[in-house]
């Protein structure tokens, strides 16, 4: 394939010679390293500051709008009605229902997400120590930890759906062998939530560890000897030397732990068979969902959106920001 | 390098150390909170569905020997078959180039910018960065808009339809692929990116020192040394698109272009109650090309999650 951008720097660079018989400034600007490198770049940063970038803009102005999914979106008259709804919930002008605002899913985001992550790092950070003491089959250990993460989220909804079953789940049966239950885990409204962050841990926790395991192989043996030698206890070792040097796999999990619990609609909505867990698991991208796909509020949906983006970004704008300051970007 | 411990251990139990038997331990009982499982849904899905009784989920069926386990059958498989086939086709359809072209641009963005260095390129891969993590909610009604209002792709595709094998639903994959391609190519180049700077810049400047054009050093050098990191992005990239569904709920909404996580959801129920058997089988058939992808490759998934 001819690169264009060459050709037309030949075309240009030839007349410019003509005129003048020299370099000029344009040939400069197109024989920087930026410019020859464009072909490779700027089309995939094109596609994405379309797709990603573009379609947030777009979103962001949809949320001011009534649209309501029927014909063009009107521009013309933008407001912040549908977020004055979202925090105080009310009878929006495109509705004849009141709508209820959103405090309840994002509650139970923030718990979601907190209860999931921190669960996930203190599991997968004791696994990795674990698996980092010279064991055998250690591959196969590891192997197994991960593989709940090679499942969809649907499918795992299906598998724990089943276990958790009031008749024949296998969690029902264990309860019933201590002498509890049988309880209705995934209707009944005061463990829905529960559920859902065990089951999310059962996935996502292998990852935690496989971060940590890394973090810890990264650490000189020297310091695990110096500490040895100090005469400290295992524990001691670990609580004062090894762990505060895993910050950074700490914050790198951490991340993307978070951004794993934003986007768990899929297994609720596998879970639930369709757009309503019922408020007391209803999360801020099940929600948004819901209003847009399923009650034809559109315009509020986006709003929702936009809400749910800027909780991303205040999680990972700061972390992008310490890697670009460590020049490790 | 792994740390064990150095110092010299005293209890023992038959030879070993009583600490090297508590790590095994909860190391073999974490390995079956992991399995138990899928353990559970291997053995329910190759129960007969009419001798189900799920009293005791986790063992095989051995029914005429063990009272109440079931009776062995395929039936569920078969039923799983019957009722996946055509998301199956169109998710192949989906993975497929959707793999192959965000793995292929995400490769030439992260040599644009990396391996050619030049101002400036920091901000612009930080933008890509940024992408990963965008929550799909923030672009969900947008895209659907344009899919479905601005970009003609179905009136294509309905004067395609006369050629072999296009049909006009195609349009909806094809929508789900590009989609796809642009939201898996911050990650893919993320991965490229962390390659690239480990590579060695002396051949990079030798060939241009030879006068070698850009595109000359993509392709004779940088290419030929990412072969590892695309089996990593492919694997990565074919799991992520495999298993999603919120954009194969917005997108392809609902008709024959379904992909099989969205025939997934529904199956296994009905009037008459659950479907067990059948459910299992179906969320198994489901995620087998993950499973087996995993199985085989495990090593290089694990690399690129952790990256």
């Amino acid at each position: 394939m001819r690169n264009p951008l060459s050709i037309m720097r030949r075309w240009l660079g030839s007349r410019r010679l003509r005129a003048e018989g020299g370099r000029t400034a344009v040939r400069s600007i197109l024989d920087r390293d930026s410019v020859r490198a464009a072909p490779f770049w700027l089309p995939p940063f094109l596609f994405v500051g379309l797709f990603i970038y573009g379609a947030i803009f777009w979103n962001i102005i949809l949320s001011l709008t009534d649209f309501q999914g029927i014909g063009v979106p009107d521009y013309s008259a933008l407001d912040f009605e549908n977020y004055v709804i979202a925090f105080f919930g009310g009878t929006p002008s495109w509705s004849s229902l009141t709508v209820p605002s959103i405090w309840n899913s994002a509650w139970n985001t923030v718990v979601l997400m907190v209860s999931f992550s921190v669960v996930c790092l203190i599991l997968g950070l004791l696994l990795a120590i674990l698996v980092d003491q010279e064991i055998r089959f250690e591959n196969t250990f590891r192997t197994i930890y991960l593989l709940p993460m090679s499942l969809s989220f649907v499918v795992t909804a299906k598998f724990w759906l089943y276990m958790y079953n009031v008749d024949t789940g296998l969690v029902n049966i264990l309860l019933g062998a201590v002498g509890l239950g049988p309880v209705g885990i995934v209707q009944n409204p005061d463990l829905k939530l529960a559920a859902v962050t065990f089951a999310l841990i059962w996935q996502f926790s292998g990852y935690a560890m496989i971060v940590y395991l890394a973090g810890l192989r990264a650490i000189p043996t020297s310091h695990f000897e110096a500490a040895r030698v100090d005469g400290a206890s295992t524990i001691r070792m670990y609580w004062h030397v090894i762990i505060p040097q895993l910050r950074t796999a700490t914050v790198s999990a951490l991340v993307v732990l978070t951004v794993f619990s934003l986007k768990a609609f899929d297994f609720l909505f596998s879970m639930y068979g369709g757009y309503q867990p019922g408020p007391s698991a209803d999360i801020l991208a099940t929600r948004m969902v819901r209003e847009a796909y399923a009650n034809g509020n559109w315009a509020y949906g986006s709003a929702i959106a936009v809400i749910l983006f800027i909780m991303a970004l205040a999680i990972v704008a700061p972390y992008i920001y310490t890697q670009y300051r460590r020049g490790e970007l | 390098m792994t740390h064990g411990p150095a110092a010299a251990e005293t209890r023992s139990l038959f030879g070993y150390s009583l600490r090297r038997i508590a790590i095994y331990g909860i190391l073999i009982g974490m390995t079956m909170f992991y399995l138990i499982p899928i353990e559970t849904g291997v053995m329910t899905s190759i129960i007969d569905p009419t001798s189900y009784t799920g009293s005791f989920p986790y063992l095989p069926p051995l029914e005429p020997l063990v009272g109440g386990t079931g009776e062995f059958s395929l039936q569920p498989w078969q039923g799983a078959l019957d009722g996946l086939s055509q998301g199956l086709v169109n998710s192949v359809i989906l993975v497929v180039p959707a793999t192959i072209f965000s793995g292929l641009l995400g490769s030439m963005a992260a040599f644009g910018l990396t391996t050619i260095s030049w101002r400036g390129q920091v901000g612009i891969y930080a933008l890509f960065v940024a992408g990963i993590f965008i929550p799909y909610q923030a672009v969900l009604v947008p895209l659907t808009q344009f899919w479905y209002n601005i970009v003609p792709l179905r009136a294509v595709f309905e004067s395609l339809a006369v050629l072999p094998l296009v049909e006009t639903y195609h349009w909806k994959l094809v929508a789900l692929i590009i989609t796809h391609i642009a939201y898996g190519l911050p990650i893919c180049t993320l991965l490229f990116r962390a390659h690239y700077k480990k590579l060695s810049d002396e051949m990079v400047e030798a060939a241009q020192l030879d006068g070698a054009s850009v595109s000359t050093i993509y392709r004779r050098i940088i290419l030929p040394l990412s072969v590892p990191m695309f089996a990593v992005v492919f694997i990565y990239q074919f799991t992520q698109i495999w298993n999603d569904l919120l954009f194969a709920l917005t997108i392809v909404q609902f008709g024959d272009a379904a992909v099989v996580t969205q025939e997934l959801v529904g199956i296994g129920v009905s009037q008459s109650g659950t479907n067990f058997p059948l459910r299992m089988a179906s969320a198994l058939l489901a995620a087998l090309p993950t499973l087996l992808v995993y199985i085989f490759f495990g090593d290089k998934f694990a690399e690129g999650v952790s990256a």
